[in-house]
């Protein structure tokens, strides 16, 4: 009896997701069906975004690419340095400071996005301008095209740093996590072959983890593409065809930035909701596209993992 | 005998503190949540309100969420708050979505043009088709002829002008863009008035607040923000040209008033169809050209409202009637602009009108006196009866 029960209770909660995550899909596609039956395919597309009475038109292409742009532009930063965290905390920390390392960069991981925002733009942005950007700009500026503009400090170059720093924690944690799970017997074997620290790192641990690894940096990206609040108060807030990430010294705008900003103040019924709404659709796919082929990666090295312990 | 004494006493007990209670007890004296959502502009001083407010009538508690004016309309189309409050008027589809909404203007806002020029003070002089010219960045030097030829004897740099401008939507750009369009043909045709507006160039920032943070920290930046911002940082800000032409008009409290009494006896009544109203460039030697209403936005009739009563639709009513009138005393010190006479008389109007389920307000019977005056004539009679007759009604004591 108590089993059944049980069994009925825990199926319902497991209907209660399968549920939400319909009535989410169902939701964005039946708010912004106006758009797409409007724009169509532009919608993806065109760069143009007017919400004034008469003249709308909305296109979400430079979102899209803002999004990849800064996302993919915090990867580039945050992953090499989040792969140095995870080796120094699995292989080169000695025992005591690896339980509170790993504890404050856990703990890094649970600040909340609207703290590393507001740092960002009362402290961070202007020592990115003056120390790095403005450098860079006067000695570079009229050749280098993604160096070019004026340095404002709000723009995609900062959100990217500040995206690089948020995503840091989560990236080094995950990694630590399957790197800790390595066998200490492909350790050993390395080292009984005379492999140095960084080679035993390079042969034993990397190839073994590899796909986790890359899950890991993927979970990152998930939350750099989805990150709302802190890119929101750094990126400058473009529209339309200037939002084009055409240099790293110019505002742009990303999909939830630009939802962020919008939502409030579009009237319910009109064209430009349903605009923000078919954005959030394609973000939605986006986000969950990351996170399937992330789950699909952890979930290999970590069957690996066992399959090991058995053999 | 004891039991008929006690009765009496319990009469008593009863009915002089129903009696007693203060004249505004029109209404029951009951407590209630008035609620209200939208503009995050009014907010400060809707705050102001709520605590004056409740010090003055103790039973009345105001819930006003600060969540966009846009978010806030929605709620009221869907009438789930008492009121909304909007920096925008009604557009027509949002008056098609909530028929029979009154338009109460309950404050003013003045917009700056303000400026962070190192080396140059505030008093810049500007005309609506250079700012214009300079938010569509075909301006886009401090010493551009069209700007120094404003200002003689002001050391112009040679430096870009860096736009901020509001990323969210908002009801100051609505304002501010309205102007623009007025004084600008090339700004109506290319970019137009909204709360959204395809901005060509600059960068922006949410809220006032955010506008305001780069101005003061980015050199040679310009944006538009609220005056209340504008004083509280500091800010230089340009003087603007009246819509005679005749003055250059600096925004101050005092200036912002004088141009919305000169648009007073051109606005609609509070049912009438705002859509169109705009208070920016009124003529008057010192009326500041770029302000703006703000509204709350209620139903005339409010029996539609999910969850209320006629006890708390005068609640509202009075509530309403207060911020429209005692309130503006408060406006100044938080730098909003009191209401002239001619928008009061308006609000005073178009709160009468308001009724509960096609019933004036004033004849829904009052709880307070009315059911202190049956509970008396029913405890009298019940003790009457019983000393008379000799049975026992009166509860046992």
């Amino acid at each position: 009896m108590g089993d059944k029960v049980f069994k009925i209770a825990a199926a319902v909660a497991a209907t209660y997701v399968l549920a939400i995550i319909v009535l989410m899909v169902f939701q964005l596609i039946n708010g912004s069906s106006a758009i797409w039956s409007k724009e169509g395919i532009s919608f993806l597309t065109g760069s143009s975004w007017n919400a004034v009475e008469g003249r709308e038109s909305y296109g979400a292409a430079p979102y899209i690419a803002g999004t990849f742009v800064t996302a993919g532009l915090a990867m580039l930063i945050g992953v090499p340095i989040s792969m140095g965290i995870a080796m120094f905390m699995s292989e080169l920390a000695p025992k005591f400071l690896r339980t509170p390392l790993s504890f404050v960069i856990e703990l890094l991981a649970a600040v909340p996005s609207v703290i590393y925002g507001l740092w960002g733009i009362y402290i961070f942005r202007d020592y990115v301008r003056n120390w790095i950007e403005a450098p860079l700009n006067s000695t570079f500026g009229n050749s280098v095209w993604f160096l070019s503009g004026a340095p404002f400090g709000l723009d995609i170059f900062t959100a990217s740093l500040v995206l690089a720093i948020m995503i840091i924690p989560t990236i080094s944690s995950i990694s630590r996590e399957i790197m800790i799970a390595v066998p200490n017997s492909q350790r050993e074997a390395a080292y009984m072959l005379g492999a140095t620290k960084w080679e035993v790192f390079k042969m034993a641990v990397v190839p073994y983890s590899k796909s986790g690894l890359v899950g890991a940096s993927i979970l990152g990206l998930g939350r750099a593409v989805g990150e709302t609040m802190a890119v929101t108060m750094l990126i400058g807030n473009a529209t339309g065809s200037s939002a084009f990430p055409s240099s790293l010294f110019a505002p742009g705008q990303t999909m939830s930035s630009i939802i962020a900003n919008e939502f409030a103040e579009a009237s319910a019924g009109s064209l430009h909701l349903a605009a923000l709404i078919g954005i959030g659709l394609i973000l939605f796919i986006v986000a969950i596209g990351i996170n399937i082929v992330a789950q699909l990666l952890v979930s290999r090295v970590l069957k690996a993992h066992e399959g090991a312990v058995l053999a | 005998m004891k039991k008929t004494f006690l009765a009496v006493a319990l009469v008593l007990l009863l009915t002089v503190p129903a009696a007693t209670m203060p004249a505004r007890a029109q209404t029951s004296g009951q407590s209630y949540t008035i609620t209200g959502a939208g503009s995050t502009f009014i907010f400060p001083l809707m705050d102001t309100w709520r605590v004056q407010y409740n010090n003055l009538h103790s039973n009345i508690q105001l819930n006003y969420q600060s969540i966009g004016s846009g978010a806030g309309i929605n709620l009221l189309e869907k009438k789930t708050v008492d009121f909304a409050a909007s920096d925008a008027p009604l557009q027509p589809n949002e008056e098609a979505a909530a028929p029979g909404v009154l338009t109460i203007p309950d404050s003013l806002g003045g917009i700056t043009i303000s400026y962070n020029i190192p080396g140059v003070n505030g008093g810049l002089k500007l005309t609506g088709p250079v700012i214009a010219q300079i938010f569509m960045g075909k301006i886009n030097s401090w010493n551009d002829p069209a700007i120094t030829s404003l200002n003689p004897g002001v050391n112009l740099p040679n430096q870009k002008i860096l736009i901020a401008h509001r990323a969210d939507g908002s009801g100051t750009t609505y304002a501010f863009t309205d102007y623009l369009s007025k004084v600008s043909p090339d700004w109506k045709s290319t970019v137009g008035q909204g709360k959204v507006v395809p901005w060509p160039v600059g960068t922006g920032a949410q809220g006032n607040a955010g506008v305001a943070n780069i101005v003061k920290t980015t050199p040679y930046a310009c944006g538009y923000v609220e005056l209340a911002y504008a004083y509280q940082n500091n800010f230089t800000y340009a003087v603007v040209q009246n819509a005679d032409k005749t003055a250059f008009v600096e925004p101050t409290i005092a200036t912002v008033a004088a141009d919305a009494a000169a648009a007073g006896s051109n606005l609609p009544t509070a049912d009438g169809d705002w859509s169109q109203v705009s208070i920016v460039n009124q003529p008057g030697d010192n009326a500041y050209p770029i302000s703006t209403l703000t509204y709350v936005m209620v139903y005339k009739d409010m029996g539609q409202i999910s969850g209320e009563t006629p006890d708390k639709a005068k609640e509202v009513v009075n509530f309403l009637n207060w911020i429209v009138n005692d309130g503006q005393q408060y406006a100044t010190s938080l730098l909003y602009v009191p209401l002239p006479d001619s928008i009061k008389k308006i609000d005073q109007q178009g709160l009468a009108e308001i009724q509960f389920n096609g019933s004036p307000m004033s004849a829904v019977p009052e709880f307070g006196p009315v059911a202190a005056l049956v509970l008396a004539v029913a405890i009298t009679s019940i003790v009457v009866v019983s000393a008379r007759t000799g049975l026992n009604l009166a509860p046992k004591l």
